[in-house]
């Protein structure tokens, strides 16, 4: 599941009257136009107008205390990290203006896979646009017509888009639920090609998945194994690697997806793999082939950022502290969370309807503190949530600084 | 399983799902008669696919519009 603002993760077809294409849009366009005018800030149309590091901004007029942004380990201001981006847009300009298999690959996107190797200790890596594409382009191409495709229903849009840009057999299955998986993989036809995809942590609730279980099915299974680490790298697994580190089986696993835009701190994607073929994605993957590189810069703040992320173990150790405080604090307040005990950086508060969850965002905004809204459809089970993501920058008083705000907001909007 | 056989073992299934207790015959429309939401639709399909052992893929859940036509898949996905 994702940030999908007012789009379900798994795609379905509008269906409209004749004529104007955006009939079908009606009704959204009719509940956004209700909520607003009663008086409502617009959750989706927030501006930073000026971003003071990677835990404070100014947003809509105030000074604000971030803490939905999935800025981890709080790379975006780390100055070697921007000193190399400006070194980079000095020598070898904005933009690369081509493919990757034409004009589009410099020397900084050799060096930004090598980190990526070197991070995962894998033998190959391949670097997209975004971790969107990413899934788009490994999903569709590896899992063609005829194959398989088991993956949980609180999939990020981006693996359902994957889904739905090729030609597999697409078998969703419960989340989280071993036993429903394994059915699924014994029933499929003799001699299919198969392919299991997994999320180390699932961004909705924060939960993690038991990869070590599912992992070892899909492998009895004869199933090839993708697992989508966006929100665990730099700061689950010992090395950072992630959930399947962590859990000891990512040697078992064919394909990481992960992405630059959360705890590396600038933007991209990539696919990281030891199959032995796996370097002929770079020509038979669409998404990767048509269209340009990323900027220089871009690339040269990443690699510089993944090299920094092998070594930030205390920054790790921090982060974990401040997710047990802010999930204890916020349960000892009364909040219902989304997982029993922390498991990730994300802490999500369950609220009891749309209204009040609406509510309590933006008294929270107005205390001064941001947390991602998500709704349904986008959500699970239709929940409404206010989803907290920590940085490792977040200092311990901003976290009690925090749980007060939860405290005046949840108060005022009869939360708790 | 022939289709008679199999009609009634879907009517068992759907019976705890159907808590509108909408009266349901072959041309029952998922989507405009019995308003499920993607939770019950996920939940109503494995417990198709467990009773029957079979898979229905999204691919082919998104060709099943009614009662009638879920019945006729079934009896096909089982061979
Ligand atoms: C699980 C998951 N996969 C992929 C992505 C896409 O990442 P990106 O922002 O790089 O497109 C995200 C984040 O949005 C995500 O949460």
């Amino acid at each position: 599941m994702s940030e999908g603002i007012d789009e379900v993760d798994r795609p379905v077809m509008p269906t409209g009257e004749k004529g104007d294409l955006f009939s079908k849009f009606d009704g959204l366009i009719e509940q956004r136009r209700a909520l607003l005018s009663a008086g409502m800030e617009d959750p989706f149309g927030l501006v930073m107008q000026r971003v003071l590091s990677p835990t404070v901004a100014v947003c809509n007029g105030r000074e604000t205390i971030l803490l939905g942004t999935y800025n981890y380990m709080g790379m975006t201001f780390d100055p070697d990290v921007i000193a190399a981006g400006k070194e980079a847009l000095d020598d070898f300009g904005a933009g690369t203006t081509g493919s990757r298999v034409l004009n589009g690959t410099y020397a900084g996107h050799k060096a930004v896979e090598q980190a990526l190797k070197d991070f995962y200790a894998m033998d190959h890596a391949m670097v997209f646009a975004t971790g969107y594409q990413a899934n788009l382009g490994i999903i569709s191409t590896i899992a063609g017509k005829g194959d398989y495709i088991v993956l949980d229903i609180d999939s990020h849009a981006s693996i359902w888009d994957g889904c739905k840009l090729g030609d597999a057999e697409v078998v969703p299955f419960r989340h989280n639920d071993i036993e429903a998986m394994e059915k699924r993989l014994k029933r499929i036809p003799e001699g299919a090609g198969k392919l299991v995809i997994l999320e180390g942590v699932y961004s909705m609730l924060g939960d993690i998945a038991p990869l070590t279980e599912m992992i070892a099915i899909a492998k009895a299974n004869g199933a090839m194994v993708l697992v989508d680490e966006a929100h665990s790298m730099g700061f689950i697994g010992p090395n950072g690697r992630g959930v399947a580190e962590d859990q000891g089986v990512l040697d078992q696993v064919d394909f990481v997806i992960g992405t630059f835009s959360k705890s590396v701190g600038t933007v991209g994607g990539f696919c990281v793999s030891n199959h032995p073929k796996f370097e002929i994605m770079r020509l038979v993957c669409r998404p990767y082939v048509f269209t340009a590189s990323l900027p220089p810069s871009v690339v040269a703040t990443a690699a510089t950022s993944i090299r920094k992320l092998m070594h930030g173990s205390n920054k790790r150790a921090h982060l974990w502290e401040n997710s047990r405080t802010l999930h204890k604090g916020l349960r000892e307040m009364g909040f219902k969370l989304g997982t029993e005990t922390p498991q990730s950086a994300i802490i999500s508060v369950i609220m009891p309807d749309l209204e009040r969850g609406a509510a309590m965002w933006e008294a929270l905004l107005h205390e001064g503190l941001y947390v991602n809204l998500a709704r349904p459809p986008a959500t699970p089970a239709g929940m409404t949530l206010l989803r907290c993501s920590l940085c490792a920058e977040h200092t311990a008083e901003q976290v009690q600084t925090i749980l007060g705000m939860f405290q005046c907001a949840g108060a005022k909007v009869g939360a708790i | 399983m022939d289709r008679a056989a199999t009609a009634a073992r879907i009517a068992e299934v759907i019976e705890p799902f159907n808590k509108k207790a909408v009266t349901i015959d072959d041309s029952t429309s998922f989507a405009g008669d019995l308003e499920w939401d993607s939770l019950t639709v996920m939940d109503f399909v494995a417990a198709i696919e467990d009773e029957f052992d079979i898979i229905i893929t999204m691919n082919q859940q998104a060709e099943i519009e009614t009662y009638g036509q879920l019945i006729d898949s079934v009896v096909n996905l089982q061979g």
